[in-house]
């Protein structure tokens, strides 16, 4: 059954505050392979202008991921999980994530959208820092494959 | 040493990279990003749901084709937007050997603000594993 498009513009209540830790940004940018300083070393980090030690561009996606659990999970919009997979990503930044970050991220969906038997999902991420300025904005699309014929529904 | 904006004109091409994929670089990147999906480690659940073999997550990806921009303009907080289309998968064959992801990218358009747009191109075994790959970049 297609998802239901009166859920656009729902937004769910921001997410309890995520600390930005020097040595979680230090394993993220180990398993990608990135050894750009500004990662790891907070001088190197200061000498761009930096606070501290940045996040690779990527980082932010485990947050806003975590955080559209709870319209994956919604079991009024009924979304099956098993179908889904990865559509596209896009991040739009104020600033880069920096150690001693405490983000919270409140996550929207934008839009629903039915392609091929498909049901695709935008679903939004605002990243904010304790102070509530905008750090990042994530948005993600999941797209639910149709049942397929071999008769699961 | 940053890149100037006026070094910079449409067709200017980055250093391209090539980065290397095994099963124990998707084992590290699941702990580290805590996607722990099978289907990026498990054999046999990736061919139950139909897939060739084990697959990186499509965020590893583009990841990695991030470096290539990262690592041209210096300071990664010159991005100022990223975004991706995931088209087809990167299979990590358990062979001692894994797989490769091949990215290039050029300069695809000034902007305003001494900003560009940056157009990457991400393969692997032959197919273009990421669509509309894009960043806009800040230069000095």
């Amino acid at each position: 059954m297609p998802l239901d498009p009166s859920f656009i513009g729902r937004t769910y209540p921001p997410t309890e505050p995520y600390e930005v830790g020097r040595e979680k940004i230090r394993e993220f940018a180990a398993a990608i392979g990135d050894a750009n300083p500004a990662y790891t070393d907070a001088e190197a980090a200061k000498a761009l202008g930096h606070p501290d030690v940045i996040a690779p561009p990527t980082f932010p996606f485990m947050l806003s991921f975590r955080a559209a659990a709870q319209v994956v999970n919604d079991p009024e919009l009924g979304l099956d999980y098993s179908r889904v997979v990865h559509g596209d990503q896009k991040f739009a930044y104020t600033r880069p994530v920096r150690a001693g970050d405490r983000l919270s991220v409140t996550v929207s969906i934008d839009a629903i959208k039915s392609l091929a038997g498909n049901d695709v999902l935008t679903v939004r991420g605002e990243v904010e820092d304790a102070s509530g300025e905008h750090v990042v904005t994530s948005i993600m699309t999941l797209v639910a494959r149709a049942a397929d014929e071999a008769g699961e529904e | 040493m940053a890149v100037r904006f006026d070094e910079v004109q449409v067709g200017t091409e980055l250093p391209a990279q090539s980065f290397p994929v095994t099963r124990a670089t998707l084992v590290q990147y699941a702990g580290a990003s805590g996607d722990f999906n099978p289907i990026h480690w498990n054999e046999k659940f990736a061919l139950e749901v139909g897939l060739p073999d084990v697959i990186a997550h499509g965020m590893f990806t583009m990841a990695e084709a991030a470096r290539v921009v990262t690592d041209w303009v210096g300071d990664p907080a010159a991005v100022v937007e990223y975004g991706v289309r995931f088209t087809k998968p990167v299979v990590v064959p358990n062979d001692g050997v894994g797989a490769t992801i091949e990215v290039t990218a050029k300069v695809a358009a000034l902007l305003e603000d001494n900003r560009v747009r940056v157009d990457l191109v991400a393969s692997s075994a032959g197919q273009k594993v990421l669509g509309m790959a894009r960043a806009v970049v800040r230069l000095s």
